[in-house]
């Protein structure tokens, strides 16, 4: 069972969600899909750490052997190809490393030759097994540590698996929770929040995953506009994270809540319980 | 000499298009012979790299200099080796701006961001 957390925005509390879940589940695994900014690892603080790289074909062009037919830069539709002074230039960046410029160059000019564009740190801690996905500064696209990622999880681990995504909504999130069976998405209770969540919300919906939410930063007896904005929609709500002083002291000091103390072990086991029934229920009921 | 402008409209009177890569058209003057064509920007819509492949077309219709307001990393590096001259554009019109070029009274375009693809949606 594959489980992503995610949120319109940084700060909401995915990390804080997905570690405290993986860690009252018994024997979970927890993978870190924000490659730009992985930081699960700091809570867990994994053991035994295994590091593997992650490359990406990009074309190599032989020079003596291009005649400048430019079959490759017209056939490239993200254009990262140019022929400049007789020269075919590579944009590195650019290129979505589809292969489809060497097999097209009626020359045999172009290659394909490996870069690396950054690595997966697997590790354990406690019973939990965490998977980092770390994206080399500068690279513009981690979409395919991601692949990697999950593809790892697959072949490796049968059970429960809490997937941390990315903020936002944009590919990177898409690729993350593709094979995902189910949702949470994590809510702040302000009116920038419900933005956020919307942005989430309309993401799951047009993937069609079946989906609940988490309230983060719950403060008692005052408006809360992502509920708001779940009752409206008719979300189910999976529980409710208070504003708390003392959850933010141990997340500050990079712990495990539901390590440190029981209060918060018996309350994210809870919110465990209500998420895996969902999506159990959803699975069944929409495979 | 034959220098390149993004622009906004196909005449005279258009305005510079704040961006190179998705201009519409771009403007081709030949500042000897007076003479000017309108070309279609094929890359505008491209789904990414739209500055290299406006840069190649600017490329390949030899010019000397491109005049814009602005140009990304890649564009730039497809232009400058090409040998191409670039020159921030300082007004809005684009004639006024083809006029200054011949005056010599542009400034050479030295900041070039550093693009617009793969924005993070956040």
């Amino acid at each position: 069972m594959n489980i992503a957390i995610l949120s319109g925005k940084g700060g909401t509390g995915k990390t804080l969600l997905a570690v405290n879940l993986a860690v009252v589940a018994d024997h979970a695994v927890y993978i870190d899909c924000d490659v730009e900014e992985p930081n699960g690892h700091l809570f867990f603080k994994p053991q035994d750490l295994k590091t593997e790289t992650v490359t990406v074909k990009i074309p190599v062009v032989e020079d003596d052997l291009c005649t400048g037919c430019r079959t490759c830069v017209d056939f490239c539709r993200f254009n990262a190809l140019a022929y400049i002074a007789e020269r075919l230039v590579v944009f590195e960046q650019i290129c979505h490393s589809c292969g489809g410029c060497t097999i097209f160059c009626p020359e045999d000019a172009l290659r394909e030759e490996e870069r690396i564009i950054g690595s997966i740190e697997e590790g354990y801690s406690g019973t939990v097994k965490v998977y980092s996905g770390i994206l080399n500064t500068g690279e513009a696209s981690g979409i395919p540590i991601i692949k990697r990622l999950l593809s790892l999880s697959e072949t490796e681990c049968p059970g429960l698996c809490l997937i941390d995504c990315p903020p936002g909504s944009a590919c990177i999130v898409m690729e993350t929770i593709r094979n995902a069976d189910y949702c949470v998405l994590v809510a702040e209770p302000t009116i920038f929040g419900v933005h956020n969540l919307n942005l989430v919300y309309e993401l799951v919906s047009l993937f069609n995953k079946p989906f609940g939410v988490v309230l983060n930063k719950c403060l008692e007896g005052e408006e809360n506009p992502a509920e708001q904005f779940c009752l409206e929609k008719s979300i189910n709500i999976l529980g409710r994270i208070a504003f708390d002083n003392e959850l933010g002291f141990i997340n500050s000091k990079a712990l495990i809540a539901a390590r440190e103390s029981n209060r918060y072990r018996a309350q994210f086991s809870s919110l465990l319980a209500s998420v895996l029934e969902e999506a159990q229920h959803e699975t069944v009921v929409n495979p | 000499m034959k220098v390149a402008v993004p622009v906004d409209d196909k005449n005279l009177e258009t305005t510079v298009c704040v961006s190179f890569g998705r201009a519409p058209f771009f403007i081709i003057y030949d500042t000897d012979t007076k003479e000017h064509i309108f070309m279609d920007n094929s890359a505008a819509d491209s789904p990414g790299g739209a500055g290299i492949k406006a840069a190649q077309a600017i490329v390949d219709r030899q010019v000397d200099a491109l005049l814009t307001p602005r140009c990304g990393e890649n564009a730039a590096e497809v232009i400058k080796a090409a040998g191409i001259k670039l020159y921030k554009t300082e007004s809005q019109s684009a004639m006024d701006n083809i006029n200054s070029f011949v005056a010599c009274k542009l400034p050479p375009l030295n900041d070039i961001h550093p693009g617009f693809h793969n924005r993070k949606g956040r």
